[in-house]
């Protein structure tokens, strides 16, 4: 069995976002970067099934040299080999193309990314992945069996949950109820040190979008305080003030 | 050139971010001087009602391919229409439905992309739309440059508008759909229950409930009120609440007009999610618990003296 999983490397979620350059670039002074939480989560589980079999499990990360350390973590949970594709990931369909040129002729049996990156948050790349590879693409999945050539997975959708059955080779995307994130042991972080980490050059892709500008959400203009003892004021001002509730 | 809708529907209906989208697309195409087409596939209720909200046309897709949602099934249908419209600005909903199938059409039509987009875009010499980025703590403006551009639109992001026109409704029939390569086995829908990311009042708690048996209290207020609920990362972690109930950095992201927290202290990452509700409310009772600061209107106080009169009072207001 053969399993790529995709992984972007993200801000650590308390990082308090800020930008330069007026608005331009995110500002990466003292960012700590971490592996996607939800990518922990799809190598996780593409770890569950691959290993019991002796199968492997490819994580590819397209970004710059930087990112390496967040690849050997990945490496250290267990991944067999980690592919890193050079080039800066410029948006969702950059990186989706460089994932199926690289994933194309590899015979795959399934792929797996996280639900989205918590920086740009698209969740775009799995069904973007789906449809270049033409493959089954299953988004937002927290329960994956593959038995032969089939997998069973349960997928959430709007206001509830889904079970759906695909034939292989599929791409799907990792949701929070998938399973716990595998934590690297001792032995993992030092094989991780000598794990082939294979750097490959990107190839040529149009870009269809740009970033501009960046902004901040508006701060709030101020709280205005209620008393515990009166919390039918709260009712009244967001019946007539705030005109939020009937 | 047209403005595409993709008009996704539950049991049937069209959803509320289905009329939303539809209002979005009209808003697009009264800018470009071209006209709106919403696309309903499977079988929708009353597809003409679509021009109340903005349709110029309605396209309909009765097939057995469409009887259950396939992501892949939807998208190229749905895109073939796109191409027999020639469709320059593709609307779709950015719910799970919606963005299973985004990805796919983007690729069948060449599109440049963006979802999580929050606004209406800003069209000169390029086309600029506004989406959420690194989870609700920022906004970027992204220049669309294909020629045809598909936004994925975030629920509550714009106001429904009203149409005196009606839609001219016909069907059209999808030619070389491959069969779907996955089968739904099972689908469980939470009934009676307002979905979160589409709510526009969600009323949400965290440790300071302090069990999962307290969540009655969180449930009447929010029956009271007409709210979802929802709960913060601990909660969910601990399995008090369904991680489907998780909002924040890490959970899901929401929009709605008012969001009501209690007993959470306001971590970035919870703050993260949340942020672009239009009014917050935070009863806490720590006066230092940093989501005061983010917050419209705050009560410091013991949730378990504080709900009882809240839920008393909002039941009495809404029986008037």
């Amino acid at each position: 069995m053969k399993v790529l999983v995709c992984m972007s490397v993200v801000p650590d979620t308390t990082t308090k976002i800020t930008f330069n350059n007026n608005n331009t670039e995110f500002n990466t002074a003292g960012v700590q970067f971490i592996m996607n939480p939800y990518d922990e989560l799809a190598l996780t589980k593409a770890l569950d099934i691959a290993d019991p079999v002796g199968g492997t499990v490819t994580i590819l990360h397209v970004g710059l040299a930087d990112a390496e350390p967040a690849i050997r973590k990945a490496l250290s949970m267990g991944a067999t080999d980690a592919v890193r594709i050079n080039a800066a990931a410029t948006d969702a369909q950059f990186v989706a193309e460089q994932v199926a040129s690289y994933a194309k002729d590899k015979g795959f049996d399934f792929i797996l990314t996280g639900r989205e990156s918590i920086d740009y948050n698209g969740g775009a790349v799995c069904g973007l992945l789906g449809a270049m590879l033409d493959i089954p693409s299953i988004n937002v999945i927290t329960q994956l069996e593959v038995s032969g050539n089939t997998a069973t997975i349960e997928r959430d959708i709007d206001g509830g949950r889904e079970t759906v059955s695909s034939s292989l080779p599929f791409v799907a995307s990792a949701q929070k109820d998938l399973c716990e994130p595998r934590i690297p042991n001792m032995r993992g972080i030092m094989a991780a040190r000598t794990k082939p980490l294979a750097v490959v050059e990107p190839i040529s892709v149009t870009n269809h979008s740009s970033y501009q500008r960046f902004e901040l959400p508006q701060p709030k203009q101020g709280v205005r305080m209620i008393s515990a003892d009166a919390p039918e004021e709260l009712i009244n001002l967001l019946r007539n003030e705030a005109k939020v509730i009937n | 050139m047209s403005v595409i809708v993709f008009a996704e529907t539950s049991d049937n209906q069209y959803k509320k971010s289905s009329l939303e989208a539809v209002s979005y697309g009209k808003e697009v195409a009264t800018k470009l001087g071209s006209k709106v087409v919403a696309v309903s596939i499977g079988n929708a209720g009353n597809p003409e009602s679509l021009g109340n909200y903005g349709a110029d046309e309605v396209v309909t897709l009765h097939d057995a391919a469409f009887a259950q949602f396939s992501p892949e099934a939807y998208a190229a249908a749905f895109a073939s229409v796109c191409k027999a419209h020639s469709g320059s600005v593709i609307i779709i909903s950015n719910t799970y439905s919606g963005k299973s199938i985004a990805g796919r059409v983007a690729v069948l039509l060449g599109a440049g992309m963006a979802s999580n987009v929050v606004d209406y875009p800003e069209i000169g010499d390029q086309f600029l739309v506004k989406r959420g980025v690194f989870s609700g703590k920022a906004f970027a403006y992204v220049g669309l440059n294909a020629p045809v551009k598909l936004l994925a639109i975030t629920p509550n992001s714009v106001e429904i508008k009203q149409h005196a026109g009606t839609a001219a409704v016909s069907a059209f029939a999808a030619d070389g759909i491959a069969a779907s390569k996955t089968t739904i086995k099972e689908t469980n829908r939470i009934t009676g229950k307002i979905p979160l990311t589409e709510a526009e009042i969600v009323v949400s708690a965290g440790r300071g409930m302090k069990g999962p048996e307290n969540w009655v209290m969180i449930e009447d207020l929010a029956n009271a009120i007409g709210a979802a609920t929802a709960c913060s990362k601990p909660v969910s972690d601990m399995h008090w609440r369904p991680h489907s109930e998780h909002v924040g950095q890490t959970g899901i992201t929401i929009k709605p007009n008012l969001y009501i927290a209690i007993g959470i202290s306001g971590a970035i990452q919870h703050l993260a999610g949340v942020s672009s509700s239009k009014v917050i409310v935070v009863i806490n009772k720590d006066p230092e618990a940093p989501f005061f600061k983010a917050a419209d209107y705050g009560i410091v106080g013991d949730a378990f003296d504080v709900l009882p009169k809240l839920i008393q009072a909002a039941k009495s207001a809404t029986a008037q």
